[in-house]
C-alpha cells in the first residue's frame, strides 16, 4: 500500500497541477464562446506570448516588476486581438469569425517566431512557488501545490464577478442576447472586451504556473495545452466555467494516470479520443446547456 | 406639443427599402399606434428609434433634441425605450435582475431599489416570483415584466412592439389596463399592435402603415370606423 502510494502520489500531484493550469486556459475558451459564440484559437498564442513577455521582461527588470506587467501586457494583448481581429466582424456570419481567429493565432505564432528568431528561451525561475518541496515520499515543486489553490481562488473570485456585480449581470445579459442587452443601455463592445480581458488575465497566471515547469519557451509551447484546454472547455460543456473548471482537473489528472501505469505514449491521444467520444455521445459536455428556442 | 418628431425616415436592409420616407409625430401624453399589415415596416419604424438598424436618412427629433446620430445607449439615456416584441427578458436571469438590469444607466442606487418596490407594486406577481429565472415565468408574466423592466430606465417615450402577442384574451385585456394606467402617469406610448381594433379604441392618434409608407392617419375611433381601415385590418367589414 505504502508502495503504491509513493509510486502514483507523484503522477497524482502533477495531474492536480497540470489540471489547474488546463483550467486557467479553458476559462478564456469558455467565457469567450459563452458570450460571442466563437471558438478563439489566438488564446492559446496568447498564453504562449505571456511566456515570452515574462522572459523578456525579466531580463530587464526585477520580478516584482516582470510579473505584473506580464500580466497587464498579456491584458491588452487580448484585449487588442478582440478589437482588431473580432470586433469589426461583429455582424459576420460566424464562421468568418472563426477563420479570423485562426489567422490571428497563425500571425502571433509567426511573430513570436521572428521576434525570438525560432530560439528556445530560457523560462526565468520564479523563486517561491520553483522551491522543491517534499510530500510524504513524493518531491516536488511548489507549484505544484500552488496552482490548485491558487485555481480554485480565482475561479470563486470569477464566479463572484459574474453572479454579483453589474458587469457579471451585464456579461450574462449579453450572452443571451445581444439586441435586447443594447437596449438596456449596456455597450455590447465594452462587456465584450472585458471578457477578453478577464480569460487573458487568466491566461497569463496560467502561463507563470504552466511554464515553471519547464525549462524553455517555444513559439508554438502554448498549442498544446491550448489544445487541451479547449477540449476541457468541450468536455466541461463549452459556455460553463464550472464545466470547464471541472473538465481540465478531470483531463489533467487522467492524462497522469495514464503516465503512471506506463502508457505515456498515449497520454495526448487519450485527450483527444475524449474530444471524439464527447462530440459524439454528449456534445453539450458535462454541463452545457441545451440550446432551446422559447417563440 | 410633439415629443417625438420623425421626418422623412428611410431605412434599408441589403438594399431592399424597408422604410420609403415616413414622417409622422407623438404629442407629449399621447398613446399612438402604428398599424399594418406584415411587412410594412412597423417595427422598422422603432427599431430605427432604437437604433437598432441604421438609419440611410431622415432626422428623429425626441424632446427637442435631434437624436439621429445617437447611439442606442444614449437614446435609452435620453428616455426613449423599446420594450421588444417577443417580450425578450433574459431567461437566464432572475426577475430582480431583469429589473435590475432595466436601470443599467442609472447610478442611483437608492432610486433604484424604489423604482424597483414600485414595479412590484404594480405588478405583484413580479413580486411573488422575485428570484425566480424568468425563463421559467408564463407569457403574460413575462410581458410584465418586459414592461417593468422598460419602466426601470423612467421612459419618457416608451414604445412597445405587439405587446399582446401570443396572450391570451384576458391577459390582453390587462395589458391594454396597464398602457392605460402608464398613460395616466404621464407616460407617452407609441404601440405597435395586431389587435388593431383594442389598439384603435385605445389610442388617440393611429397612422397606418403599407409597404413603407404611412397611407392614413387620424384619431384612433375615427379610423377604427373608417370603412377602408375595418375592412383591410380589422376583417369586419360585411359584419353589420
Amino acid at each position: 500500500m505504502y508502495d503504491f502510494i509513493s509510486a502514483n502520489l507523484p503522477y497524482l500531484l502533477a495531474g492536480i497541477s497540470v489540471g489547474g493550469q488546463y483550467a486557467m486556459i479553458a476559462i478564456g475558451y469558455t467565457m469567450v464562446y459563452g458570450i460571442l459564440r466563437l471558438i478563439n484559437f489566438a488564446h492559446g498564442d496568447v498564453f504562449t506570448a505571456a511566456a515570452y513577455a515574462m522572459v523578456y521582461m525579466n531580463a530587464t527588470m526585477p520580478l516584482y516588476l516582470s510579473l505584473p506587467l506580464t500580466i497587464l501586457f498579456t491584458v491588452i494583448l487580448g484585449y487588442s486581438v478582440e478589437r482588431i481581429a473580432y470586433k469589426p466582424l461583429r455582424s459576420a456570419p460566424r464562421m468568418s469569425i472563426m477563420i479570423s481567429s485562426i489567422g490571428a493565432s497563425y500571425l502571433l505564432q509567426n511573430l513570436m517566431w521572428y521576434i525570438t528568431s525560432g530560439l528556445a528561451r530560457q523560462y526565468p525561475t520564479i523563486p517561491w512557488i520553483s522551491k522543491t518541496v517534499t510530500i510524504f515520499t513524493a518531491t516536488t515543486k511548489m507549484v505544484t501545490l500552488v496552482t490548485p489553490v491558487l485555481t480554485l481562488v480565482l475561479v470563486l473570485l470569477l464566479v463572484q464577478l459574474i453572479n454579483h456585480t453589474k458587469i457579471g449581470m451585464a456579461m450574462r445579459a449579453v450572452s443571451k442576447d445581444f439586441e435586447t442587452s443594447r437596449l438596456m443601455g449596456i455597450k455590447i463592445n465594452k462587456v465584450i472586451s472585458v471578457t477578453f480581458m478577464i480569460g487573458s488575465f487568466l491566461a497569463a497566471i496560467g502561463s507563470m504556473l504552466y511554464f515553471t515547469n519547464y525549462t524553455a519557451v517555444v513559439p508554438t509551447a502554448g498549442a498544446m495545452p491550448g489544445l487541451k484546454a479547449f477540449v476541457a472547455a468541450v468536455f466541461g460543456g463549452i459556455g460553463s466555467i464550472p464545466g470547464a473548471v471541472i473538465g481540465a482537473f478531470i483531463i489533467g489528472i487522467v492524462e497522469n494516470i495514464i503516465k503512471a501505469v506506463g502508457l505515456t505514449t498515449f497520454s495526448d491521444a487519450f485527450t483527444f479520443a475524449l474530444l471524439i467520444f464527447i462530440l459524439i455521445f454528449k456534445p453539450t459536455g458535462l454541463f452545457g446547456e441545451v440550446i432551446h428556442e422559447k417563440v | 406639443m410633439s415629443l417625438l418628431n420623425v421626418t422623412d425616415l428611410k431605412v434599408s436592409y441589403g438594399g431592399i427599402e424597408a422604410l420609403k420616407g415616413v414622417s409622422f409625430q407623438v404629442k407629449k401624453g399621447q398613446i399612438v399606434t402604428l398599424i399594418g399589415a406584415n411587412g410594412a415596416g412597423k417595427s422598422t419604424i422603432l427599431r430605427a428609434i432604437s437604433r437598432l438598424v441604421s438609419i440611410k436618412s431622415g432626422a428623429i427629433n425626441f424632446d427637442g433634441r435631434d437624436i439621429t446620430s445617437l447611439d442606442t445607449a444614449s437614446i435609452v439615456g435620453q428616455g426613449v425605450v423599446l420594450v421588444p416584441e417577443g417580450r425578450r427578458v433574459f431567461p437566464n436571469l432572475t426577475v430582480f435582475e431583469n429589473l435590475k438590469i432595466g436601470a443599467y444607466l442609472r447610478t442611483n442606487q437608492k432610486e433604484v431599489e424604489d423604482s424597483i418596490e414600485y414595479v412590484y407594486q404594480r405588478f405583484p406577481k413580479l413580486k411573488e416570483r422575485h428570484w425566480q429565472l424568468a425563463g421559467t415565468l408564463s407569457g403574460g408574466e413575462q410581458q410584465m415584466l418586459a414592461v417593468g423592466r422598460a419602466l426601470m430606465a423612467r421612459p419618457k417615450l416608451l414604445m412597445m412592439d405587439e405587446p399582446s402577442l401570443g396572450l391570451a384574451p384576458l391577459v390582453v385585456r390587462e395589458i391594454f389596463d396597464i398602457i392605460r394606467r402608464l398613460q395616466q402617469e404621464g407616460i407617452t406610448i407609441l404601440l405597435i399592435e395586431q389587435n388593431a381594433n383594442t389598439a384603435l379604441r385605445t389610442s388617440q392618434y393611429a397612422y397606418v402603415l403599407e409597404t413603407g409608407r404611412i397611407i392614413m392617419e387620424g384619431p384612433g375611433i375615427e379610423l377604427l370606423h373608417n370603412p377602408q381601415i375595418r375592412d383591410a385590418y380589422l376583417g369586419q367589414s360585411r359584419r353589420k
